[in-house]
């Protein structure tokens, strides 16, 4: 008997307007401590799907189950409140918010009195927040925004993580900490679902993976399955 | 001169700055000009004339008489302005951008007409709630009621100043100004955030309407237009979504107006216009205002 997913993705349509099909019918579960990934080239309908898990997007067609309740159709805030963090592709930092008041808004819905062990948590994963408490977000540099968007993600100790594009536009040292973080953030007990079009790394720190399409999973294995999966190879990781 | 143009000038800009913030707060948040402000305006120094013909027990003269004005005009002000956004706003937020603008145009005809049509075509006098009394520092004519004027709206923006600052709730109304869509995933109730700023906004604009009866003696049933405008200029002068600036444009607006009336022969009919090239000079120059300069999200 396997356990029910954390996230079950069923059949998901989403459509812009009437006439962009974005997904066609998407299906994919995230267990429970797993990390998994989904990657696509440009256009795939990556973001789309994360944002039709977040409610922030209504499907068509479909249905969404986090922890074994159905989500879809619920206000993003609510879905929110069940512990289901989304960080955007693009950070979306608040930038007339200081560093401090941009994690406080990641805890904004939790009713405890004292977040010090939260912040400090934080503040440890990614040193460079503390320093810069009270600098506004909009003058961090963007692997600063990517960490105080994932710290503030955090700050909500949520049970799944959804990263959209965490890599994007940044430094390859910084993209080495953010992924160390990512697995740890896993070891510590919140599960990841990762969207990248960075698949190297994406594979890397994932157990298991999807490739998204033109709104389609057209396959699903394990990470390292993938990583030789010749068709992979050839159109997600620029080998032979 | 100089010193008595000042003070009414600082009188006048209190009051603009009030209303300014209500058009800044809704626009920060909703990108839209609630354009009805100017009504919502004028139906708070209704409220407080209701409440001294129906019940003057409790608007005794002084200080207490006052705050409860203020207080109930803010109330019913600040309510009605959430009333205007559940039923007249929030059910075009997803239409294009011009439908809630033509909205607000038709909830403020509206509010105009009813209390035309069912309270008063005329002027009403409005109760005196402090005793006027004249008095003169450096030279300068001070009335008591420029002063409870200036100081019950900086009183107010000082309040506002610590709630937007320094409470979640205030923290959470930035945050939604600065991305809704990203609020929502933060587990904020982006609803509920709008219409507290409605309610916010609204209650402002509530109390400058006691303000502005108690400064003219007098209100009417359009008395919210021309002060509305103003306002909603000294927005656009210290840079629309921007609450500073609402203040800034506020006072200099206010300033301008009666130094060009006191200094400029017949400048008492040229005010408006000098006020307003003064927009449009400043806009020239710097299109998002004085203050209004967006710190740009890096990717
Ligand atoms: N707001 C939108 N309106 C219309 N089409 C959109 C919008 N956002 C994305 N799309 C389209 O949907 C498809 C999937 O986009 P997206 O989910 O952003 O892909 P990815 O994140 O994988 O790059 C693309 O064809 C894109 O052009
Ligand atoms: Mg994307």
């Amino acid at each position: 008997m396997t356990e029910p997913a954390l996230l079950d993705i069923q059949g998901l349509h989403t459509v812009y307007g009437k006439k962009i099909h974005a997904l066609k019918g998407v299906s994919a579960q995230v267990r429970s401590g797993e990390i998994v990934c989904i990657i696509g080239n440009n256009g795939a309908g990556k973001t789309t799907l994360l944002k039709t898990v977040s409610g922030v997007l209504q499907p068509d067609k479909g249905a969404v189950r986090f922890a074994g309740e159905a989500i879809t159709g619920q206000p993003t805030h609510r879905i929110a409140r069940m512990g289901l963090a989304h960080v955007p592709e693009g950070r979306h930092v608040f930038p007339r918010l200081s560093v401090a008041e941009n994690l406080e808004m990641g805890a904004y819905f939790r009713t405890e009195r004292d977040l010090s062990k939260d912040y400090d948590h934080v503040f440890e994963l990614f040193p460079v927040l503390g320093r810069r408490k009270a600098q506004l977000a909009g003058t961090l540099s963007g692997g600063e925004q990517q960490m105080l968007a994932m710290g503030r993600a955090l700050m909500a100790r949520p049970r799944l993580l959804m990263l959209d594009e965490p890599s994007m536009g940044l430094a390859p040292v910084v993209v080495d900490t953010i992924f160390d973080i990512i697995r740890r953030i896993n070891k510590e007990g919140v599960t990841v679902l990762l969207v990248e079009q960075n698949a190297k790394r994406a594979l890397q720190a994932s157990s298991r993976g999807y490739v998204l399409e033109t709104g389609e999973i057209v396959l699903e294995d394990k990470a390292e399955t993938l990583c030789s999966d010749a068709k992979v190879r050839k159109a997600y990781l620029g080998l032979q | 001169m100089f010193l008595q143009q000042l003070v009414n000038g600082l009188t006048l800009g209190s009051i603009y700055s009030l209303i300014a913030l209500g058009y800044t707060l809704v626009y920060g948040i909703l990108v839209m000009i609630n354009f009805a402000h100017s009504e919502v305006l004028m139906v708070g120094s209704f409220v407080a004339l209701a409440v001294f013909r129906f019940a003057p027990a409790i608007l005794p003269q002084g200080p207490v008489g006052l705050i409860v004005a203020l207080v109930l005009s803010m109330a019913g002000a600040g309510v009605l302005n959430v009333v205007i956004e559940r039923f007249a706003y929030r059910p075009l937020r997803h239409a294009q951008k011009l439908a809630p603008l033509i909205s607000s145009i038709g909830v403020s005809i509206v509010l105009q007409n009813a209390v035309f049509l069912w309270v008063s075509t005329q002027s009403e006098s409005f109760p005196e709630l402090i005793a006027a009394t004249q008095f003169s520092i450096g030279g300068a004519g001070v009335s008591s009621l420029q002063l409870v004027c200036m100081a019950s709206a900086i009183g107010l923006m000082m309040g506002l100043h610590f709630f937007i600052e320094h409470t979640k709730v205030g923290k959470a109304m930035r945050a939604c100004s600065d991305d809704l869509e990203t609020a929502g995933l933060m587990g904020i109730d982006s609803s509920r955030i709008i219409a507290l700023t409605f309610l916010v906004g609204g209650a402002l604009g509530g109390a400058a309407g006691v303000l502005y009866g108690l400064n003219y003696g007098s209100i009417k049933y359009n008395l919210g237009f021309l002060p509305g405008v103003k306002a909603f200029t000294a927005a656009v002068l210290g840079g629309i979504g921007n609450i500073r600036g609402a203040v800034l444009g506020g006072f200099i607006l206010g300033i301008m107006e009666v130094m060009a009336a006191g200094y400029i022969p017949r400048g008492s009919d040229w005010k408006d216009v000098i006020a307003f090239s003064v927009l449009i000079f400043v806009l020239l120059l710097r299109p998002s205002g004085i203050l209004g300069e967006k710190i740009a999200e890096k990717v």
